[in-house]
């Protein structure tokens, strides 16, 4: 990876992990536990309220940031724990499937909100 | 020229020195903080999942729910919580050493640095558990 291209991965390592930092924990616990185990109203992600919520430009706009940034932050942070981890023969490979899976992530979710 | 292999032990895994990150403490917590990001990695996947399957329309959408119910999906998504929840206290932890603030000659304390960040959290996760729910 070309030195100049370092400070563009940075920033989206950095906006993703406070993406991350303030915004993935809820999401995890209202829909990923609360809900399963029966603590919220059953009908709290009912397919047309969903779908409502959805509908809204915003709400998209907040999915793709939500989605995309993290990420960036998974890619840049992975890439260096490989290496920590000792595979530095193939960081360049690395760097391009790590931030490859981000970018076609991030296409994926572009695609699936407004495609 | 190839190594013996008649002079390698069998146990030689077994007996291998420990991986530089299990030797120490700080080194451990620092692979974890490091690996939180998979964790973090694999839920917006997930979530990208549900919005793919809410526009399938409803058949495909409620499976996916019904699929959120199992428990090997709660056990993961409690991991992945433990994870993201580290995730955001070294984060905000790191705030002020990625932005030293001076009034004057002081500088200003790492807690009072750290301290909005928990605020904001609570917040934020406030505003998103009320558009959801609300």
């Amino acid at each position: 990876m070309a030195k100049s291209n370092e400070p563009i991965w940075w920033f989206l390592f950095s906006a993703g992990g406070v993406v991350a930092a303030l915004l993935v924990p809820i999401h995890i616990l209202l829909i990923g536990i609360a809900w399963p185990l029966g603590v919220l109203p059953a009908d709290a992600l009912e397919f047309s309220r969903m779908q409502a919520l959805l509908a809204h430009p915003l709400t998209r706009l907040y999915c793709f940031v939500l989605i995309s940034l993290p990420l960036f932050h998974w890619a840049h942070r992975f890439r260096f724990t490989l290496a920590d981890l000792g595979l530095h023969g193939a960081a360049m490979l690395i760097a391009v499937l790590c931030y490859g899976a981000a970018i076609a992530g991030t296409i994926v979710a572009a695609l699936t909100l407004w495609g | 020229m190839k190594p013996d292999v008649r002079t390698i032990p069998a146990n030689w895994w077994l007996r291998r020195s420990p991986p530089w990150w299990l030797r120490r403490r700080p080194y451990f917590l620092f692979m974890v903080r490091e690996f939180t990001s998979v964790f973090v990695g694999a839920y917006v996947v997930i979530f990208l999942m549900m919005i793919r399957r809410l526009n399938e329309g409803q058949a495909a959408y409620e499976a996916f729910l019904a699929s959120l119910q199992s428990p090997l999906a709660i056990v993961f998504h409690m991991v992945a919580l433990a994870f993201a929840v580290f995730h955001t206290v070294t984060w905000f932890h790191l705030t002020p050493k990625a932005m030293a603030v001076r009034i004057g000659e002081e500088r200003v304390k790492p807690a009072l640095i750290i301290a909005p960040n928990y605020a904001a959290w609570a917040v934020i996760s406030a505003i998103v558990a009320w558009f959801l729910l609300g």
